[in-house]
């Protein structure tokens, strides 16, 4: 399949989705339970209105989403009173599956959601969403409902302002831009074609979730997308556009461990698939400068980027789900 | 139905008011995050219009200044009333219109003015198909265009204008506050005065001081003029700007204020009071200074005993709502004007009304749903008519 093409057949718009009830029709015939996490970490700002969206739009409104669950890493706020008065499932992740550990990381909570909901379709929302809007769902799970050979649908928001010629760049941001599409166009150029690779906004069938590897921290996105690619091609994704999303702006500096972590998983990877010979043993210490009193001091991140095995692996979920 | 069977559905009323909670919020959220500054209403009233529209409502439509509509047919359908929520807000859509959602009240610009009376109207036809209440007359509801400020009401006149169906009883639906039930208005007058230094002006004129200093004449003026106690008047000074930055003198200021009162003449007589003063200044100063009437409200109403206003009453003690009467200029007084009986209720509490972080609280909006469908029960019975 190349790019073109792809793009062609595998780029939706959420508006094409709008017919509700057509969608709900075309997953009741299938069976389908779909199950919405948002991971949190103190959200009580705007997990609230999240959820009400949500459970207003695509459970009372149209049967379209059978869970809505928040799985929390711990916050200090009141992300989980807020979130249950809401009326979602809230559950701690160390709470989740105690007998393999608690570790911290968003990954980690996406990975444990596979254990707890019940959909044969996982969509992960982010909890720090402010134009939160149905569409941050239903977009991402109607080219599942529709096209059964899609496994995995990536979210991307390009909306411009005003523009007045044919041709305008479309992208992501500063780290997919500068870190990660030259790092596929090097190594996987099919996947260059997926416009936004770190949005934190997927839907993806139990199948995929239950057999890919899960790294905790900054990763999870970029692996997921190897891993999928590896084991099924460049047919089993989809990439519909959101529009816009409007969210907290990041720190260069934080951007800085981000690349950081995501090199990791990225050097990882293309060592387990053969694509480089042997790495050199790689430093997890990411080093940052800044000046005090008029001297350069150096800052240390220990960021090491874990992993979580397939569900699959898991006793216990093979019990539960096979 | 009788009174007493109508006390009994209003707990009633509140459980299906709460079960809709969700939908009910996201529709508060939805609506407040949409701006709607005054006279650019239009993508606010097409959402409510769409949610008309889902809920199999006829005449689902936008009129040509921009007032959204739904018809809820009657059983009999040979009277009409009118649920009416004004859709603008204050705010520019320059405002940062993002609304928060905490688990005892809901924060935003306007959210209580009006996002969640507008909210509660898009609710209103879900809410009534769960509570298995067919109207006998038929409901229009109408999210009203061009309210606020120099909007003058625009929307609601124009319909009522336009519109070639008797209104039998109508409502008008605020956020704020739970409790508030206005059946009267009072008269009211809204106006700019704009005071503009000529650019060649002489600055060696005797008192020549810029705009800033001449307004503040004018507004010193204003402020000596007596007001009688009865009837109760006020004059408000609401808004004022003018220059531009520390250091040069201004050319250019402006106030806005309203004079209100229970009697038409004495809002009159005010009003030439203050043309008075401003023509005096204008001869002191040699500025340009305009007087410009934006909007004006005749004083009326329906009496304390009229039986719309008995029903509301009864309907508030009887959900422990404490009445707060007070007059209205906002949509009650155009109904008025067209001799249509009406009143104004509120659905919460709340704070910070008109600021940026305005705030209501959610538990008490589904006591001022059930009084609202109370009300409205009553109003459909023809518990409400003057016989």
């Amino acid at each position: 399949m190349n790019i073109d093409q792809w793009l062609r057949e595998n780029t939706f718009h959420y508006s094409s989705f709008w017919d509700f009830r057509h969608l709900v029709e075309a997953k009741e015939a299938q069976g389908l339970k779909i199950s919405l996490c948002i991971p949190t970490l103190n959200e009580e700002r705007t997990i609230g209105k999240e959820i009400v969206i949500f459970r207003s739009e695509l459970m009372s409104r149209y049967p379209f989403l059978d869970e809505i669950a928040v799985i929390d890493s711990g916050s200090t706020d009141n992300t989980r009173e807020v979130a249950a008065s809401f009326g979602a499932d809230v559950y701690l992740a160390e709470d989740i599956l105690p007998e393999v550990g608690s570790k911290r990381g968003k990954g980690e909570n996406l990975w444990k959601a596979i254990y707890q909901l019940q959909g044969d379709i996982i969509v992960y929302v982010d909890a720090d969403i402010k134009n939160i809007h149905p569409r941050f769902a239903y977009g991402l799970v109607a080219p599942l409902v529709y096209r059964p050979e899609i496994k995995y649908v990536k979210a991307f928001y390009d909306r411009p302002l005003a523009f007045s010629q044919g041709i305008r760049p479309s992208g992501g941001g500063r780290v997919t831009e500068i870190l990660v599409r030259p790092l596929f166009s090097l190594f996987f150029p099919e996947l260059t074609a997926i416009i936004q690779p770190l949005s934190g906004e997927y839907a993806v069938r139990r199948d995929v979730l239950e057999a890919i590897p899960f790294p905790i921290g900054y990763g999870v996105e970029t692996s997921h997308l190897i891993d999928v690619y590896s084991k099924w091609g460049m047919q089993a994704f989809g990439q519909t556009d959101l529009d816009q999303r409007v969210h907290r702006n990041q720190a260069t500096r934080d951007l800085g461990k981000m690349s950081f972590g995501i090199l990791q998983t990225f050097l990882n990877r293309t060592k387990a698939l053969g694509l480089v010979p042997e790495l050199p043993e790689l430093n997890n210490i990411m080093r940052q400068f800044q000046v005090k009193d008029g001297h350069f001091e150096q800052i240390e991140h220990h960021i090491v980027e874990e992993e979580r095995p397939p569900m699959l692996d898991i006793e216990a979920y093979r019990q539960k789900f096979k | 139905m009788t009174v007493s069977d109508l006390k009994q559905q209003l707990h009633s009323y509140r459980e299906a008011a709460e079960s809709m909670r969700d939908i009910l919020l996201a529709n508060v959220v939805m609506i407040g995050e949409i701006p709607a500054p005054t006279c650019y209403e239009d993508q606010r009233v097409q959402f409510i219009q769409n949610r008309f529209s889902e809920c199999g409502l006829q005449n689902c439509s936008a009129d040509e200044v921009g007032n959204g509509f739904g018809i809820l047919n009657g059983s009999v359908g040979e009277r009409n009333l009118l649920l009416v929520a004004h859709a603008d807000t204050i705010f520019s859509d320059k405002v940062d219109h993002t609304i928060s959602l905490l688990s005892d009240r809901i924060m935003g610009p306007g959210v209580g003015d009006n996002s969640l009376g507008v909210a509660v109207l898009a609710s209103l036809p879900l809410l009534l198909e769960r509570l298995d209440i067919q109207l006998k007359s038929n409901l229009i509801l109408m999210a009203g265009a061009r309210s606020l400020g120099s909007g003058n009401l625009e929307g609601l006149r124009f319909f009522l204008h336009n519109n070639k169906q008797p209104i039998a009883g109508a409502l008008c639906v605020e956020g704020v506050k739970l409790g508030r039930l206005s059946y009267s208005s009072i008269g009211m007058l809204r106006g700019e005065i704009s005071v503009r230094v000529p650019e060649m002006y002489d600055w060696s004129r005797f008192g020549a001081s810029g705009a800033i200093i001449t307004l503040n004449d004018i507004i010193n003026k204003i402020t000596r003029i007596p007001l009688p106690k009865r009837p109760k008047t006020s004059i408000v000074l609401g808004t004022i700007e003018g220059g531009n930055s520390f250091n040069n003198i201004a050319t250019h200021s402006l106030l806005r204020f309203e004079i209100r009162s229970e009697s038409a003449e004495v809002v009159h007589d005010i009003l030439a009071e203050i043309r008075d003063r401003i023509t005096e200044t204008e001869l002191e100063s040699s500025a340009e200074i305009a007087l410009d009437i934006l909007a004006r409200r005749e004083p009326g109403g329906i009496d304390f005993r009229h039986p719309l206003v008995r029903q509301a009453r009864d309907v508030l003690k009887a959900l422990h709502i404490e009445p707060r009467v007070a007059p209205s200029t906002s949509e009650l007084a155009e109904l008025i004007r067209h001799d249509i009986p009406a009143i104004t209720l509120g659905l919460t509490t709340g704070k910070k009304h008109m600021q940026q972080v305005e705030e209501v609280d959610i538990e008490p909006i589904f006591q001022g749903i059930a009084q609202l469908l109370g009300v409205l029960v009553a109003m459909d019975e023809g518990l409400c008519d003057e016989h």
